[in-house]
């Protein structure tokens, strides 16, 4: 056995050395090779006496085990170190650039309309649209708004043909008309757009977002209409505690009409939206007046409801600290980059509005 | 309309504060636009005589004079204005004023070397008036008040409403209480109906011409002979500078006092200078007068103008002419109060361009009932301060004026507010509104007050009673978290789905008008009809958009311009094919500039070419769940892309409309615009060409089905004529059999050497596979060669050996 252990001790010395692969296939072969000294020791077992031999059989075998294990190791730990120094020699700077990418926005009008859209379609609402160019009677008369009444001042108009029956839709109450004269009662509709007027200066744009709500049922009732609305607020601004307040205005195209403030205050110079005593109009509202409903042939008597119509730039403005409405539409790079949103964040209701 | 809290209280008893009063005005309906501290601030301004001036000794404009304000000392005043005169009387601003127009703080200053102790206001400055065409002129009358206070010493804020165009009656002091009142908030003092007592003949002959669409309904005067015409006195001149007029003389301030007190606009005619009678009747086409805001104007026909026997003298319930009108040394006038018919009045003051106080009325609908109050209270106060006698009052009159009835059922109130109002207080609100009621059997009859033309049916009553009981007392009802119908219908999700793509591939999103310049529309009109807007802005935006590259195009740019290089924006919006309703199509464009991996350390930088945009289209369309194996592309494209870097997608082969376009923009439009950019390419898609499936995507998609038997390439280089697309081949390839060929791949393209001028080289990679078993080499082998054979007779391409 003593041959065996010397083996065992040489091979222990040999491995603390340095080697490469080849030395240590090269121990390998010395040991266990055809004529290897681990091999011809195994080739003495028919000579070793009947009562020896099991033991010696046995025992040669565990130092074979080891020694092969021995070898494996070390195979295995010049394998890695080679990796290790072939990858460290690859080692590059890290800290350069990764490779160009672009980044693309969604417009803050178009995302607000999305977030307006998913807080309506949690209540029943469902999205309707009508086209630019409308009409002179469904833009004004059929709204209650005859020729020569003062209300059609407040809308500076542009018309598309001498004769004024052609206009860019001054409001997205049109799309009421166009609804209830397309479908039958009830409607639970909103109608985000586009919406024109002929002035222009720092706060109005000749061109500009409104959203149309009409809800018309059997009973529905100006509690509906303050109940939807609080809701909607509560909602866009990600607000608990917000104050609203109803004030009698009037439209020709409802009654009873409402203007809708909401509470804020100033800080550092900013609109902080909620709870201050300052107030800020923010939408109209009212309920379907009947001479309406009787022009797009929903009897009166049956049936009721409100409808509101809200600026959307402003709203954008309001929650996400927008001060100059112009900007909106000057497709500034670095004010579309700004204020943008990624497309990814898609408003919807279980995921929120906003992050 | 602006009130002070005094000129209400001459009409509404009330213990109420300002405070109250601004909560409640906003409470019935009567915005409260905003609140001018005039005591406090203007009490400052005081009535101030020059007394010398000299020139300023360093400018020819300014002079240095001395002014008395009623102090012992003149204080020193410069001043540029050209009517500043010795012996004029005007309003002195001292230090530490603010002055209203420009909210700035007086100080002691030195003008041009000179020292300046405060300054002569215009009429401007004070928020009096426009005029600010030198210093105000006051009458001698103001001589006994130098020193005093400008501004009359009442406490009372300006408060200036916001009326809608329902409510004329609240154009009107009274009319305001008479809401307020209605609401609680205090009790309307009963009006002192004073008449005229008169047997005086009324001497002046007037008649109102019975004429189609004549604009007047009645006309009601009196004659007042011997008046002496003065300066008003304090109160009258203290309330109308408190609700910021001018006083100008008795006769016209009582007028104007009239008109903002009781809503009753009144005329006083000089009538010495009116020939003969009145006439009321529709103009003729080329009648001209010269009105009181000294404009010439022409008339067209059927306009109501009050004339006399020589021509026109006024514009009825618009504006008087300068030939008729009072003057101080005028000794007779005629007083008019009239009816004019809103339609009418707006029709005139539209072509004309006439705003005043008294059309701003007219149009919204004056109480016809209110005729001979008007002409009594202003009649009478002429007389006592101007002396005189007054005449019986005449009214001629077309029209009886019809008294409104309404049925009201005042479950309606309920119904439409929600919430219950007793029938106690609702007929107590009614009338204080001034309605009267009947009872009849199942409902009520209301008689709606003459000066409420807004209110003509049932839900008007409802207003009325919500509005007064307040809004504060309509309860919250939450909605009802149920959905019937999908919120978005599938044109609607395919617009949210290639807005939201096209964004993720890069683009900056843009919200661009939709009008445009018209000259920059003709780079991108193509066949399509201009539409022209009749009263543009601008002429920068005088047409709508054809197209939305012409915007895009703009701002690009400017973007250009302001140092940026490798852009892509995008738009998804309306372009215009006519100026009917619907002629319109919805359409998403982008536009690319420059390079792409410009200065990059890692890529290798390019310009942005058509095989990019085609990408961003294709990929988006994929995404959309349309079939790519379906498209089929042609190089026909309008007239503003690069004619041979350009390329339309169909979504099928025989489709008729046009998917998308894609491609660079014509080298020329860049050339015209001067637009410096190494390479601009575009895309337009039309969403109202992209077919919807009534089939949900996932019912779209085929069964599960994939091979897992060994699968080969096979590459093949063909020579073809250059003339012949490469998707021709591809077709060709594909035909052979659906079945087995699973993928083909263009991977190489070569002109050049070894190759005939006329011909290209494309090699394809073609994966064969069949779903059934391993091909075996004999069949492999077979398949190649029908690729080989069906590409070389349908494309006469020939395989490169």
């Amino acid at each position: 056995m003593s041959d065996l252990k010397k083996i065992k001790n040489e091979l222990l010395l040999k491995l603390k050395s340095k080697l490469n692969l080849s030395e240590v296939n090269q121990m390998k072969s010395d040991l266990f090779g055809k004529n290897g000294l681990v091999s011809s020791q195994f080739k003495k077992i028919g000579t070793i006496a009947e009562t020896e031999r099991k033991k010696f059989a046995s025992e040669l075998n565990i130092i074979k085990d080891e020694l092969q294990d021995l070898i494996n190791l070390k195979i295995k730990e010049i394998e890695n170190e080679e990796i290790r120094e072939k990858l460290q020699k690859e080692k590059i700077d890290i800290t350069l650039p990764e490779r160009p990418f672009v980044r693309g926005k969604i417009h803050p009008v178009s995302q607000t309309i999305d977030e307006i859209s998913s807080i309506f379609s949690e209540i029943g609402f469902s999205v309707e649209e009508g086209p630019d160019v409308e009409s002179e009677y469904n833009n004004f008369t059929a709204l209650n708004t005859p020729e020569n009444h003062p209300a059609r001042d407040m809308h500076d108009t542009f018309y598309l043909d001498e004769k004024k029956e052609r206009l860019l839709r001054t409001h997205t109450s049109p799309v009421q008309i166009r609804t209830m004269l397309k479908d039958k009662p009830p409607f639970k509709i909103i109608a985000p757009g586009r919406t024109y007027r002929s002035d222009s200066d720092q706060t109005h744009a000749p061109m500009f977002h409104q959203v149309e709500g009409l809800h018309i049922d059997k009973d529905i009732n100006m509690g509906h209409l303050k109940g939807c609305l609080n809701y909607f607020i509560k909602e866009f601004f990600e607000l608990d505690k917000i104050k609203m307040r109803f004030r009698p205005s009037h439209f020709p195209f409802t009654e009873p009409s409402a203007e809708v403030d909401i509470g804020y205050e100033m800080k550092d110079g900013e609109i902080v939206i909620g709870e201050g005593d300052q107030w800020l109009e923010i939408l109209g509202c009212g309920m379907v007046h009947p001479n309406v409903l009787r022009n797009v042939k929903v009897d009166p008597i049956k049936f009721q409801g409100y409808a509101f119509g809200m600026g959307i730039d402003r709203l954008a403005m309001l929650k996400y600290g927008i001060n100059d409405l112009r900007a909106f539409f000057d497709c500034d790079y670095r004010w579309l980059n700004h204020f943008g949103f990624d497309p990814l964040d898609v408003p919807t209701n279980y995921r929120g509005l906003s992050r | 309309m602006k009130i002070t809290f005094d000129w209400l209280k001459d009409h509404l008893k009330t213990n109420l504060k300002e405070k109250n009063l601004l909560e409640q005005l906003t409470n019935v309906g009567l915005e409260v636009e905003g609140v001018q501290n005039l005591s406090s601030d203007k009490e400052l301004f005081t009535v101030a005589k020059i007394i010398k001036t000299i020139k300023h000794p360093n400018a020819d404009r300014l002079k240095v004079c001395d002014v008395d304000v009623g102090e012992k000392e003149f204080k020193k005043v410069v001043c540029g204005a050209a009517n500043a005169v010795e012996g004029l009387i005007t309003v002195y601003a001292p230090p530490g004023s603010i002055i209203p127009k420009t909210k700035t703080k007086l100080v002691v200053a030195k003008i041009r070397g000179v020292t300046s102790y405060g300054m002569l206001c215009s009429e401007s400055e004070l928020n009096l008036s426009d005029e600010s065409d030198g210093i105000i002129e006051l009458s001698s009358g103001y001589k006994k008040i130098i020193g005093k206070s400008y501004f009359s010493k009442s406490k009372s804020n300006l408060i200036d409403l916001s009326i809608t165009p329902n409510r004329p009656d609240c154009l009107g002091i009274r009319g305001i209480a008479r809401d307020l009142a209605a609401s609680g908030f205090g009790k309307l003092i009963d009006f002192k109906k004073k008449k005229i007592k008169s047997n005086n003949r009324h001497s002046l002959k007037v008649k109102i011409k019975k004429e189609k669409n004549q604009g007047c309904s009645i006309f009601g005067s009196c004659l007042i002979t011997d008046v002496k015409n003065t300066e008003s006195p304090q109160w009258l001149k203290d309330k109308l500078i408190s609700i910021g007029q001018k006083p100008i003389s008795a006769i016209v301030d009582i007028t104007n006092y009239v008109m903002f007190d009781l809503n009753r606009p009144l005329h006083a005619y000089d009538a010495d200078k009116i020939e003969k009678g009145i006439i009321v009747r529709n103009s003729k086409s080329g009648e001209k007068f010269t009105a009181l805001d000294n404009k010439d104007y022409k008339l067209e026909d059927g306009m109501c103008v009050i004339s006399d026997h020589k021509g026109v003298l006024g514009l009825g319930g618009i504006i008087g002419g300068t030939r008729s009108g009072t003057e101080l040394d005028t000794k007779n006038i005629l007083l008019e109060s009239a009816y004019f018919k809103p339609g009418s009045i707006r029709t005139t003051a539209k072509k004309l361009n006439l705003d005043t106080d008294a059309k701003f009325r007219f149009e919204r609908g004056i109480d016809p009932l209110s005729i001979e109050d008007g002409l009594n209270k202003a009649a009478i106060l002429i007389k006592e301060i101007c002396g005189g006698k007054i005449s019986k009052i005449d009214v001629k009159k077309i029209e009886t004026h019809k008294t409104k009835k309404i049925k009201f059922d005042i479950n309606l109130v309920e119904k439409v507010a929600g919430f219950k109002i007793s029938t106690k207080e609702i007929f107590k609100i009614l009338e204080n509104l001034g309605f009267k009621f009947k009872k009849k059997k199942f409902f009520f009859e209301l008689t709606v007050p003459s000066w409420r033309p807004d209110i003509t049916q049932e839900i008007d009553i409802v207003e009325e009673l919500v509005r007064i009981s307040g809004y504060d007392k309509i309860s919250i009802i939450d909605p009802i978290k149920k959905r019937k119908k999908s919120t978005l219908n599938k044109s609607q999700k395919l617009f949210h789905f290639l807005q939201r793509s096209i964004a993720s591939k890069g683009y900056l999103e843009a919200i661009t008008w939709s009008f445009t310049d018209s000259n920059y529309n003709n780079y991108f009109r193509d066949t399509k009809k201009e539409i022209k807007i009749v009263n543009p802005i601008s002429t920068e935006l005088d047409v709508l958009r054809n197209s939305i590259f012409s915007n895009l195009i703009i701002y690009m740019n400017k973007n250009l311009d302001r140092g940026f290089k490798d852009l892509s924006i995008y738009e998804i919006g309306p372009t215009f094919t006519g100026s009917r309703p619907g002629e319109q199509n919805t359409v998403v464009c982008g536009l690319s500039s420059g390079k792409k991996s410009r200065l990059s350390w890692i890529e290798k930088e390019r310009n942005v070419d058509v095989f990019d945009v085609k990408k961003d289209v294709v990929q988006t369309l994929i995404e959309a769940g349309y079939k790519s194996e379906e498209f089929f592309i042609d190089n026909k494209t309008p007239n503003y892309y690069h004619p041979g870097k350009s390329g339309r997608l169909f979504l099928k082969k025989n489709e008729n409309l046009v998917a998308a376009y894609f491609g660079e923009i014509h080298p020329n439009i860049i050339k015209k615009i001067d637009m410096k950019t190494e390479s601009l390419v575009g895309f337009e898609i039309f969403l109202d060409n992209l077919k919807l499936s009534v089939k949900t995507l996932n019912d779209q998609k085929n069964k599960f089905n994939v091979s897992d038997y060994q699968k080969s390439e096979r590459d093949f280089a063909f020579i073809i004529n250059k003339d012949v697309n490469a998707q021709d081949l591809i077709n060709a390839i594909a035909s052979v059999d659906k079945n087995l060929i699973s993928n083909i791949k263009v991977f190489d393209v070569y002109e050049g050497d070894n190759i005939p001028e006329s011909q290209k080289s494309i090699a394809i990679s073609v994966t064969i596979q069949s779903i059934e078993k391993t091909l075996n080499d004999n069949e492999l082998e077979s398949i190649t060669k029908l690729i080989i054979e069906t590409v070389e007779n349908k494309t006469g391409a020939k395989i490169r050996s």
